[in-house]
């Protein structure tokens, strides 16, 4: 009846989980009393959960990401301590089997559930107010989106209870993630939970290629777009070029661990190595998934406050789309170590290093940009200017392990390490804490507070530092990653450090949620009433803060790229008034509903409880089919209406 | 335990780990000639151009010059061809299979990761060990690497280049140590929950002593047969060093083709082609 799932899968014995997934159940508990002591679920339940507005979604996909931080940042707290500790003759206060299910996880959760969130969250929000329309493609299919993100995340938070998670690295490498060596229920929770939120995030890339190719405003032509916008595309295409690979590779393993089949087995002819190279195929794109945006970010963040426009849009531009192609031809370089010829190494090593070449374009594009400017330092552009510093050297890092060679004695290493997280952290979080801080005052209508904004910066940068300078230089001295135990007393001192690092970051995000719970309580003295609180250059700023549902009352004319920016200096009016009905869609139940199910269907499928798999499968799809055959899906606010919203603003 | 410096990758014990380290050394110096100066001018001009510097001169129209285009692209694009040329030539000479020319003949040792700890064959001697790999200095030693378990990673930072071993499949690498020392090893690829303690001591030895712990090894410990081996093939953590009087010196060939078939062909006569 409940297929593999007995009481033994929740771990009564051992204090570590149990105690983490009370806290974690307590807090959920604490959070759903509330909401329903203070009669709040209705109004949860119409303007967020079934909402298909862009911009909700937007914020509910950054919620998800920073909630997600916390899990994945605790993780990363527990391997630093576990690696300051268990050195010697100390084996520290995690056994392997706890320390592997950890890194694991705080890898998987780090990119899958954090870095793409926050990206995600961000386009969602920003790409269709800055091409100056009211809504994305698909609507309904957004929020199918975002419920179906949210499903991977729970799912992976429930294997902290109820039985465990995969202990094969995020990778998970046959045939180390095959059933012969990872029989229990890890690597399965690693699976469904990927296989639901990538299906997630595939349709968010269709939809967002769509949006960008035919939705623009009129007068918008492609050269006229935000760089933030181009970015998203580039992003989006990659999405939907790499995703379908991770979701085939793994629904090769599914059938190597449910069926029996062989196609990454040690025998029968399983070959590991293609799973390895399907893997990167996938795995080197979405390292551009990720960080392109937040090259967007940064572009439209140092462009407002040095007051200029950004130095060579078209470079730019093209630097993006070269870096969109190029990605997709090196990822051997993740295991330049598999005995490979040296003319496919060279080759990969040598497109490897090409990628250097348009980054190192933006980079000079963002100096010049900085270049005779007048720079304000508000947080988002400290972060830019942190960023580009630490991504340089993230940048000469990378391609030094580019250098097949020098990659075969630094593969794997804690420098490996360091280098990963130099682009990670130092590009695509400090991208989206610049993200965030930018559009908060355009989401919620005042701006963060600058002081706690400013302390959270200066933590975030020395922890980085304090934290991975040291793993660069045990990686030089030989020290691998994942390591459970250190043999070696003389690297105690240099993980010392790393650990102080970490908890520097601790308390750069203690002052992100002090600066969030301050600003909402000073609120009434930071509200931007004018709706462009940093002296915007994109249309996103011609609006209110925050936009009606609708966005732009009247869609906006467009004649140059910086639209609102000529507008203000031509003193044209950015919306004439005269106002016509507007089609807005409806809210829809149907992503919330699908995740629920999709919830059920891949529990079920963790645990082999095969009845729920196929009751809890039927019963999502059923519910898309309703939704994509529902005929009411829109409903017209009229002129009058939108008159009336427009002068109570 | 020696200070660390005196045991990564900054300090080579033979020629491959100090190619490998020069071209480490070689091409950051290569990208510092760019990094240092965008990291200064990214520092230079957000200090001198922030808002509140009256001296500073400042031009906030959009002015574009194709000149400074060209240079944008270039620097990067001349530093990334000069670096091509260094990865090609040294993918080239640092090829994990190409043989290192020595003044004696190569030592062939086959090497075997196994849940967690690595067998070593010598098969021209005949003999085996378990986490040591005694050599001689001075000799090229001419790797096998397989796996009978999951993917590792075979590494010995001082001598250089690391190698997978992978299930079924067999992969090749030279080394060589210049002088007598005791050099740490280990696995670079995780895999599993023994993977912390999956170390090894690569001993490199005089010519005189190698015969003579060869010597040594072949008239103690037990013989690795089919039984031997199957016990050692048992998981197990943190396995101290062992030698082995007698292996078949076709242990290895076996060990691939029972991995690969998933049946068990030691003790078979190998028939070649399978």
């Amino acid at each position: 009846m409940l297929g593999k799932l007995t009481w033994e899968a929740i771990p009564f014995g051992e204090p570590l989980p149990i105690v983490s997934g009370a806290i974690v159940g307590l807090t959920i508990l604490a959070v759903l009393g509330i909401v329903t002591v203070k009669g709040w679920w209705p109004y949860l339940w119409r303007e967020w959960l079934t909402s298909v507005d862009h911009k909700r979604i937007g914020v509910m996909y950054v919620c998800l990401g920073l909630v997600m931080l916390l899990r994945g940042f605790s993780d990363a707290i527990m391997m630093r301590t576990q690696q300051a500790i268990a050195i010697g003759p100390s084996q520290g206060y995690l056994p392997p089997e706890h320390f592997d299910q950890v890194f694991s996880a705080h890898g998987t959760i780090m990119i899958f559930f954090v870095a793409m969130p926050l990206v995600i969250g961000l386009m969602n929000f920003v790409v269709p107010l800055q091409l100056g329309i009211r809504d994305v493609a698909f609507p309904v299919l957004n929020s199918v989106s975002l419920w179906l993100t949210a499903t991977g995340a729970l799912l992976i938070n429930m294997s902290l209870v109820i039985g465990n998670f995969a202990r094969t690295g995020w990778w998970a490498y046959p045939p180390l993630s095959e059933l012969a060596f990872s029989p229990d229920v890890g690597v399965d929770y690693y699976l469904w939970s990927l296989q639901i939120s990538g299906i997630g995030t595939l349709l968010t890339g269709i939809n967002f290629v769509t949006t960008i190719l035919k939705m623009r405003a009129p007068g918008m032509n492609y050269f006229r777009m935000p760089i933030f916008c181009w970015t998203a595309l580039a992003s989006s295409l990659l999405i939907v070029a790499a995703f379908p690979v991770l979701t085939a590779t793994f629904v090769m393993l599914l059938l190597d661990r449910y069926l029996g089949m062989h196609f990454f087995t040690n025998d029968a002819g399983g070959s590991q190595m293609m799973y390895v190279n399907l893997f990167w195929a996938w795995g080197h794109p979405e390292v551009y998934i990720l960080i392109l945006p937040a090259f967007g970010i940064y572009s439209e963040v140092v462009a407002t406050f040095s007051g200029k426009a950004l130095f060579s849009y078209r470079s730019m531009v093209w630097a993006t789309l070269g870096i969109c192609v190029l990605s997709f031809m090196v990822w051997l370089h993740h295991f330049f170590t598999m005995g490979a010829g040296a003319n496919v190494n060279a080759f990969f090593g040598i497109m490897s290093s090409i990628i250097a070449v348009p980054t190192g374009v933006k980079v000079f594009n963002w100096l010049f940009t900085m270049f005779r400017g007048r720079i304000v330092f508000t947080t988002p552009m400290l972060f830019a200017v942190g960023f580009i510093v630490t991504f340089v050297i993230g940048g000469l890092t990378g391609v030094l392990l580019a250098v097949p060679p020098v990659d075969f004695v630094l593969h794997n290493s804690a420098f490996l390490v360091a280098h990963f997280h130099n682009v990670i952290i130092g590009g695509v979080i400090f991208g989206a804490l610049a993200g965030i801080h930018y559009w908060f005052p355009k989401a919620f209508g005042f701006t963060l507070d600058e002081r706690l904004g400013h302390a959270s910066f200066w933590c975030w940068l020395v922890g980085f530092y304090l934290a991975f300078t040291p793993l660069y230089v045990l990686g030089l001295m030989g020290m691998t990653r994942r390591l459970q135990h250190i043999a070696d007393p003389s690297w105690r001192p240099l993980l010392l450090v790393a650990e102080a690092g970490a908890i520097v970051i601790l308390c750069g995000i203690l002052c992100q949620i002090a600066q969030i719970y301050v600003s909402i309580r000073t609120r009434e003295r930071r509200l931007d009433l004018t709706g462009d609180p940093w002296d915007g250059r994109t249309l996103e700023w011609s609006t209110t803060s925050p936009p009606p549902a609708y966005n732009f009352a009247v869609l906006p004319r467009v004649e140059t790229i910086d639209a609102f920016w000529h507008m203000k200096r031509t003193r044209q009016p950015a919306q004439q008034r005269a106002y016509k009905a507007i089609e807005m869609p409806r809210n829809s139940p149907a992503g919330f509903i699908t995740a629920f199910f999709a919830v059920l269907m891949g529990f079920a499928l963790i645990w082999h409880i095969w009845w729920m798999a196929i009751l809890g499968f039927l019963a999502a799809i059923a519910v898309v089919l309703v939704a994509g055959w529902s005929v009411e899906r829109e409903q017209e606010i009229s002129a009058a209406e939108i008159a009336q919203m427009e002068r109570a603003r | 335990m020696a200070s660390s410096l005196q045991e990564g990758l900054l300090d080579p014990q033979g020629p491959i780990a100090s190619a490998e380290r020069l071209l480490l050394i070689n091409s950051t110096a290569i990208m510092l000639v760019v990094v240092v100066p965008v990291i200064v001018a990214t520092f230079a001009f957000a200090w001198w151009y922030r808002s509140s510097n009256q001296r500073a001169s400042r031009d906030l129209s959009e002015s574009y010059e194709e000149r400074v285009e060209f240079v944008v692209w270039s620097i990067p694009a001349l530093t990334v061809i000069l670096l091509s040329g260094v990865i090609w030539i040294g993918s080239h000479q640092l090829d994990p299979r190409a043989r290192i020319s020595g003044t004696s003949d190569p030592l062939r040792v086959d090497v075997v990761a196994l849940d967690w700890k690595w067998l070593f064959i010598y098969p021209d001697q005949g003999i085996a060990t378990v986490n040591q790999l005694v050599v001689p200095a001075g000799t090229p030693v001419e790797f096998r690497l397989t796996s009978a378990t999951v993917m590792n990673s075979f590494f010995v930072p001082q001598l250089g280049s690391q190698i997978y071993t992978m299930g079924g499949m067999i992969t090749h690498l030279s080394l060589l140590a210049d002088k007598p020392g005791e050099y740490p090893g280990l696995s670079a690829n995780f895999s599993g929950d023994g993977f912390s303690e999956m170390r090894f001591v690569v001993r490199s030895t005089a010519a005189g002593e190698f015969n003579a712990w060869l010597g040594e090894a072949r008239s103690s410990g037990s013989a690795l047969d089919d039984a031997a081996y199957a016990e050692l093939s048992k998981p197990s953590k943190a396995v101290p060093p062992a030698t082995y009087r007698s292996v078949d010196p076709k242990l290895f060939d076996h060990i691939v083709d029972r991995t690969a078939t998933g049946r068990d062909t030691t003790g078979m006569v190998h028939q070649g082609g399978g």
